[in-house]
Parts: structure tokens; sequence; C-alpha cells
């Protein structure tokens, strides 16, 4: 089973990378690009598992180690 | 009356810090492996500065899992004395040792450079050499040390004296120009900028003298 997990500064945290990215596209003539975000991808191959088992597990290593929880949130997607 | 300086793989600034306790502090000093369990029996842990496992998913958060981590954390928890220098302080609130976190800095750019601070708290086992309210220059070298919490968090560390030293310029964006603070137990040191680089005038700064002079008072 594959999780993917998406790590993203929550919002109101200062995101200075974001701030840089939508500033490089507007330089380059993307100038719809209002602001931009910066997270992570991390993606994990598991052992198979009953998928609510598979969540609740992935659940903790983002809690515990994926993200730091003070200023970023984490969505999972599980893949069979 | 000793120490130990837990060295992570990509530490850099570990014999610096044995350095500054050696020619400062009486008591032996023991550098510790990140990967045993148990610490020598010691007044005062320092976390130190470098790139612990190359800053690898956020500064000092695999440091923070390390085995070491769960002796440093029961040491703590006994009132005894914990400093986090720079990856250090990145350490300290990974394990939540200390509230908060550390961002990337505001300006994007690495800072490396003789940074004026303000020590707002001399009550403590780290500041009583220095004057209290009074000014000091001590050199940062970071890419990572904004200074985040919530605001109930940044009211509480105001309120109980947890906030020890203050940037005079702010270089990096932190949060009511923190540079270091305490837990609220005030045994749990967490500072960006580096003392132990800050202790002879032939690298130019000595600003870090008060700091390791206070440690010396405390654990002799």
């Amino acid at each position: 089973m594959k999780a993917i997990v998406h790590i993203r500064p929550r919002s109101g945290v200062l995101d200075p990378q974001g701030q840089a990215v939508a500033g490089a596209l507007k330089h380059m003539g993307f100038d719809e690009v209002l602001s931009a975000r910066q997270g992570k991808i991390i993606e994990l191959e598991l052992g198979d598992g009953d998928e609510q088992d598979v969540r609740q597990r992935v659940q903790k290593m983002c809690e515990h180690l994926l993200a730091n929880t003070v200023i970023e949130d984490f969505s999972i997607s599980i893949e069979a | 009356m000793s120490a130990a300086v837990i060295v992570f793989p990509g530490s850099n600034c570990d014999r610096d810090a044995v350095s500054a306790l050696s020619l400062h502090t009486t008591g032996e000093v023991h550098r510790v492996w990140h990967r045993d369990t148990d610490l020598p029996k010691v007044d005062l842990v320092i976390l130190p500065g470098g790139f612990s496992y190359g800053d690898y998913l956020r500064s000092g958060a695999i440091a923070a899992r390390s085995p070491i981590m769960a002796a440093v954390q029961a040491h703590a928890k006994r009132g005894a004395l914990v400093v986090g220098i720079c990856n250090g302080f990145q350490i300290l609130t990974e394990t939540h040792l200390l509230p908060g976190a550390l961002m990337r800095n505001a300006g994007l750019k690495f800072l490396c450079k003789s940074t004026p601070l303000r020590i707002e708290n001399a009550d403590t086992p780290f500041t009583r050499a220095y004057d209290d309210h009074g000014e000091t220059a001590i050199p940062i070298a970071h890419h990572d040390g904004n200074y985040f919490a919530d605001e109930d968090t940044l009211d509480r560390l105001e309120g109980q004296g947890q906030i020890v030293f203050r940037y005079m310029e702010n270089p990096n964006g932190s949060s009511r120009d923190i540079a270091g603070i305490t837990n609220k137990a005030g045994n749990v040191l967490g500072m960006m900028p580096h003392p132990e680089r800050a202790i002879d005038p032939l690298t130019g700064e000595t600003g870090g003298l008060a700091f390791f002079k206070s440690l010396a008072r405390v654990m002799t």
C-alpha cells in the first residue's frame, strides 16, 4: 500500500519561500499569480493492511515526526 | 561538577562548546554520541550547533528522535541544566522541551554575523554574569532562526520572564525579536546565537564569555 502525505505551512505562518516562488513566477510574466505556499510530499511504501489501520498509523507518523504541528498541517491519501 | 556535549551526525559546534566549557568551567566535559542511551552523571547538557542529519525533513527533527534524547529529557525533568545552541535550540523545540518552532529566516538568506542582543533576564543560571537589561553582541550563523509561537505562548513567555535574549536589530523575523528562551522551570535554555564562538578576542568577539562565567558559578 502507498501513503502520500502532503505537508504544508499552516495558514498564518510566514512562508518566505512561497513568497520567493510567487515573486519569481511574476517576474517570468505569470502576472495572475497572487500568492504561493510551499510544502512537501512524502511518499511511503507500506506493507499491506486494513486501510483504516494504515491511515491511523500514518496519522501517528505525521504527528510524531513527518510534520511539525506547531507550524505545519498535513493530509494523507492512501492508495492500494 | 561536569557537563556533556551531545554529538549528532552533522553537529559541527561540539568541539567549540567543549573548549569553551573546559576553559571557563571546572569539572569534566564529556562528548556523548547520539546513539548512546545513557548520560554520564552531569550538571549540564549542551546540544550544540551544526547541521544534524543535514537538516533533513526539518532542522533538528531527526536528532530530536535520537536514542540519547530520552536520557536528555529525563535529565531536564530532574531540573538539571540543558542548553541548546542554534541547531540545539531547534532540537529542543522539536522535542517540546521548549515551546514554539524555528522557521526559515524571513529574509531567506543564511545569516552569519555578529548580532547585538539585549539580556532580558539576568536572573537565570545562564545569564547571572551579564548585566540585567544590558547589551552584548554574539555571532549568529543560521538559515532557520525565525522563532515562531502562537500569541498566547508568546504572551506567556513574556509574562513569565522566559525570554532571556532579544535581538536589538531583528535579523531573521523572529516573533517578539526572540533570540533565546527558557522553559517555565528555567532549567532549559535555547538560543540561536553562538556564545561558544565569542570567548576570545583572537576571534574578534567576547560577548559569550559572561555566558560561560554564569554557568561556571552554577556548576561549582
